[in-house]
């Protein structure tokens, strides 16, 4: 499946990163080659064959609904770029 | 005392020949003599790794010494270390001090280790030779025109170059596998599920398993005593018991079955290297093992498949990185959309972006089907392939890698590169266990043996390869860099 600049474009915009014209033609060039690699699992017959999802079919494990972690908001917040009164802050975004 | 093993320098601290103050002090001075021509470490924690050297002696004069305690190692700068920077390689990271310890990270402290601080990656692992890491890239003591492999290649330098005995890394796609061979140290990836993924920064996170790197098997093993076992923390963990692995080292391999999967020994492998593979399979036959010739007939598309599911996953672990709770932000950002967009643009480097926008591309609306349900099929396949082998055999064995280690900007095309993986990203697919073993030298260059087994068979790989390192020396051979500069 051939890829194109919009497809580049749209695939960084649902990403959100940033990409510039210069940057995103080169793209197209890599992404188109690897998906052309990529390409050569069309020929193997998947007929019947269930996708595997953990290498040994483990299903989640379920516990009990009980609160077990305790108010670390603070010391998490440590490490964020910006913070106030325990919120994180970003702009605005409804007027 | 930077030429021992693990077991070596436990026994010389049990019997008082020097404290792990001592030998702490020893490998920092030769950290910081030497890794400027390596580059192997992110951080150094001299402080910190003094303080732990202290408490292991003090344990070892209250009497609780344990197998592990005072020993020094490194961990690779993915594993989530409270009040240490851990960066995964990338700038992205550059500011993040973790406010929590990895599971693995809070095992090997609590068995005494001393860690010496965190070692150089590619960014987010997403690489194969180490170049990929926003700190620059790492330097193979065997030459230092070559890479040391990656994505674990700080972790394996520093082995290689004695600046510790052992470090720890993490395997998706070869990464513990492949570093180890071009460095000429001994790796193991366990069983997908073995080792808690807690705390370690997440890549592809049905493939990512952690394991150690050090200079022999016995020590893989110690190591391994040590942090594998079912965490509560990480739902993907197996609940299953964790045998002593140093018990069956000494094991004799008479009747072991060996199987050669014919699709590891074609095109693309360089011929010394199978040359070497083939004179170690002799050793093995010499040993008492038998020989024989398998088939993995979906070898060929495991590039093809990992490159789908691992970027895939990638697109989504990484979409945490927003510029909001942690990580690198952007300046003045004009709204949140381009927040999000320049701190990651800003904060990704190239082969990271490439693989998120592969990711989101293939699982975006009418791609799914097409690549993702079809990987995740022919990975059954690939992973059914490796059962029916282990009908017939004990073990796999084959190159690591089908090159010794490149030369550093040799490898500019990132096609080219993934296809260096051939041999070691079919076992992530599967989740069986494999461990590279020094098996000769190509060109000056060291070449790894490597040894796969079915789910859950460490205890029978360590003891495949101890047996090898009890008759030959190549594990012993050791870097001129690091000898000049004893």
């Amino acid at each position: 499946m051939a890829l194109e600049h919009a497809d580049v474009q749209r695939a960084a915009h649902l990403a959100r990163l940033g990409l510039d014209d210069n940057e995103a033609a080169r793209y197209v060039d890599d992404l188109g080659r690897i998906l052309e690699m990529v390409d050569q699992l069309q020929r193997v017959d998947t007929d019947g064959v269930a996708p595997l999802a953990h290498p040994l079919d483990a299903t989640q494990r379920l516990r009990a609904d009980e609160v077990t972690e305790s108010d670390e908001r603070e010391r998490f917040q440590r490490c964020a770029p910006l913070v106030e009164k325990g919120l994180y802050l970003v702009p605005r975004v409804v007027e | 005392m930077h030429d021992k093993t693990l077991r070596e320098l436990a026994d010389a601290l049990g019997a008082g020949e020097f404290s792990s103050r001592e030998l702490t002090q020893y490998l920092l001075g030769r950290i910081d003599r030497l890794d400027g021509d390596l580059n192997s470490f992110i951080t150094v924690t001299f402080e910190q790794a003094l303080a732990a050297a202290d408490a292991a002696d003090a344990a070892r004069a209250r009497g609780e010494a344990g197998p592990l305690t005072g020993l020094p190692l490194a961990l690779k700068d993915i594993f989530c270390t409270q009040g240490v920077k851990t960066s995964a390689g990338s700038r992205m990271l550059d500011n993040f001090v973790s406010p929590y310890d990895a599971t693995v990270v809070e095992k090997l402290a609590a068995a005494g280790t001393v860690s010496l601080g965190k070692t150089n990656m590619d960014e987010f692992a997403m690489g194969s030779s180490n170049e990929n890491s926003h700190y620059g890239p790492v330097n193979n003591p065997w030459d230092l025109a070559a890479v040391p492999g990656g994505s674990s290649g700080g972790s394996a330098a520093a082995v290689a170059a004695g600046l510790v005995p052992a470090a720890m890394g993490t395997d998706t796609g070869g990464s513990i596998r492949q570093p180890a061979a071009f460095c000429g140290i001994t790796g193991l990836k366990p069983t997908y599920g073995r080792v808690s993924r807690y705390g370690i920064i997440a890549y592809a996170s049905s493939l990512d398993q952690a394991g150690p790197m050090a200079r022999t098997a016995e020590d893989c093993a110690l190591l391994l005593n040590a942090i594998a076992g079912h965490d509560l923390r990480d739902s993907t963990s197996v609940a299953r018991g964790v045998p002593d692995y140093t018990a069956e080292l000494d094991a004799p391999l008479s009747g072991l079955k060996i199987g050669l999967p014919k699709e590891y020994f074609g095109e693309g492998l360089d011929p010394a290297v199978a040359d070497t593979v083939r004179e170690a399979v002799r050793v093995y036959e010499s040993l008492g093992a038998s020989v024989h010739e398998v088939s993995l007939p979906h070898t060929h598309y495991a590039i093809p498949a990992y490159y789908v599911i691992a970027p895939a996953e990638a697109s989504s672990n990484l979409s945490r990185y927003d510029g909001v709770r942690f990580g690198h932000r952007c300046d003045a950002p004009a709204d949140l959309i381009d927040l999000y967009k320049r701190s990651r643009a800003e904060g990704f480097g190239e082969e990271v972006k490439r693989r998120i926008l592969i990711g989101t591309h293939t699982l975006s609306e009418g791609f799914f089907d097409a690549y993702y349900k079809k990987a995740q099929q022919v990975r059954r396949l690939i992973r059914q392939d490796f059962l029916d082998a282990f009908e017939e055999v004990d073990v796999l064995m084959g190159p690591a890698s089908p090159t010794p280690a490149f030369d550093l900007g040799a490898k500019k095309d990132p096609v080219s590169m993934y296809l260096q993986d051939i041999y070691t990203i079919a076992i992530n697919l599967a989740g069986i266990p494999g461990i590279s073993v020094p098996a000769g030298f190509v060109g000056g260059r060291p070449v790894g043996l490597q040894v796969l087994g079915t789910h859950f068979a460490e205890e029978r790989l360590l003891n495949v390869a101890h047996r090898f390192q009890q008759a030959t020396d190549w594990h012993l051979r050791r870097p001129a860099f690091a000898e000049e500069n004893a």
